[in-house]
This record gives C-alpha cells, structure tokens and sequence, in this order.
C-alpha cells in the first residue's frame, strides 16, 4: 500500500498528538484517537477501539520509562492498581451487558468536569 | 485499602469501555496525596498489563488494523518522548492545571458528544 504524503502527514499529526496527551496528561490517548480514526480515517468502531490499543501499548512503555528515569514513579501502588483494575475490567465488561453506556458517560463526563475543577484551584 | 478501592473502580469503568483511566490520576492526587507526576507515572505503568492482555485478545480477533497501527505509532511515539520529557520538566501545580484543563474538557465531550458508536456501524 502506498501512501500519497497527504496520508502520510495526517497519520504523522494524529501520531504525534495521541503520544503528547500521553505523555503530558499520563492517560491513555484512547478518547482522542479513537474517535480521529472513526471520524477522519473511517475506521469501524471495534477496529478504531483494537487498534488505539495497539498504539498506545508501545507509546505508554516509552512514557512510562520516562517518569521512570526522572523518579515520577511509585511501581509498588502501579502493581495495585494494575491487580484490582484487572478484577475491575471482568467485573466492568459483565455489567457492561446491564446497564446503558450512554447514560453512564454522561455521568461519568460529570464526574470529569467535577474532578478536573478541583485540580484547577 | 483505599488504593485497591481505587484500582477496582478505575478497572471497572476501564471494563465498561469509558476510559477508567481518566478520573485515576485526579483520584490519587485528591484522595491518596500523591504527587501529579508520580500519579501520572503510576496510571501509565497500571496501563501496560491490562492493555497487553487486551491487545492479544483483540488481535486474535482482528480488530486491530495492523498497517494502520504502525503508521501511528511511530509519531505516537516521538510524541510520547516530547511530552512525558515536558511534563516532568514541568512544576507540579502547572502540570496539575494543565491536567484540569484537559479534564474538563473531555468531560464536556463525554456529556455532550455523541457516541461514535452509534452513528457509524
């Protein structure tokens, strides 16, 4: 497959975006690449969702060993966290089938809203 | 006990596909006194076992569109480079504001964006 430098530069930006949010906020990426790849590129939902993972694995490594090098890193709370939100995402993708995730992003985008207030004061 | 509290709430929003991730760093920041930048470190590290797992289970399903990834990744990455380096050059209450800011803003797009899902498949 060959790429005209038009596609080239705009999976360039779309790149380089999701890895700054990542490594600049430390969340994922996935809320703005998912969406980049459904509305921009025309990629299915459950594809554009498979793939943002497989781009944010290696790019999460690399900012990971970042704080890592300037000690922003406290591994023993990560493997915590990482345990009971394995336990979590079971429970998580079960009830996923009950309740309707459209009312459940608008609580949660409140919740958001609410969070990030309280860290801007 | 708090922290796994945390990590299983985090794991089960994660779950339900609404980016459990997000709302992590303000937990651990307002409710465990972390540090921003450690907390940052810690949310990207915990990302890396799930997201593994969930990865292989994705491309055993084909939903990951493996050009596509690659040609992302690589500006993903030298994003990630930029922006974890920038963040931990930073001062915390900046990086804290900057976070806030980011928040906020992706609260409004889960409360008043529509859900991609449904409109494209």
């Amino acid at each position: 497959m060959k790429l005209s430098f038009f596609e080239i530069s705009r999976l360039g930006i779309i790149g380089v975006i999701t890895g700054l949010i990542n490594g600049l906020i430390g969340i994922g990426g996935g809320t703005i690449l998912i969406p980049a790849m459904v509305f921009l590129l025309g990629e299915k939902q459950h594809v554009a969702h498979g793939t943002s993972l497989a781009i944010i694995l290696p790019t999460a490594i690399v900012s990971t060993y970042i704080y890592q090098s300037n000690n922003h890193l406290d591994w023993l709370l990560a493997l915590k966290i990482a345990a009971s939100g394995m336990v979590g995402g079971y429970l998580g993708a079960k009830l996923m089938q009950m309740i309707p995730p459209m009312r459940l992003k608008q609580i949660f985008g409140i919740f958001m809203i609410i969070a990030g207030t309280r860290m801007l004061f | 006990m708090l922290i796994y509290v945390i990590g299983l709430l985090m794991g089960i929003l994660s779950g339900m596909a609404i980016g459990g991730g997000t709302l992590l760093v303000p937990a651990l920041v307002i409710f465990l006194n972390i540090g921003q930048h450690t907390a940052q470190g810690i949310c990207l590290a915990a990302f890396i076992p799930t997201a593994a797992v969930a990865v292989i289970t994705h491309y055993r399903q084909q939903n990951i569109n493996v050009h596509l990834a690659f040609c992302l990744t690589i500006g993903a990455l030298a994003g990630a480079v930029i922006g974890a380096t920038l963040a931990n050059h930073l001062e915390a209450a900046l990086l804290r504001k900057i976070f806030g800011v980011f928040l906020i803003c992706m609260g409004l797009y889960e409360l008043l964006g529509k859900l991609p899902a449904q409109n494209k498949n």
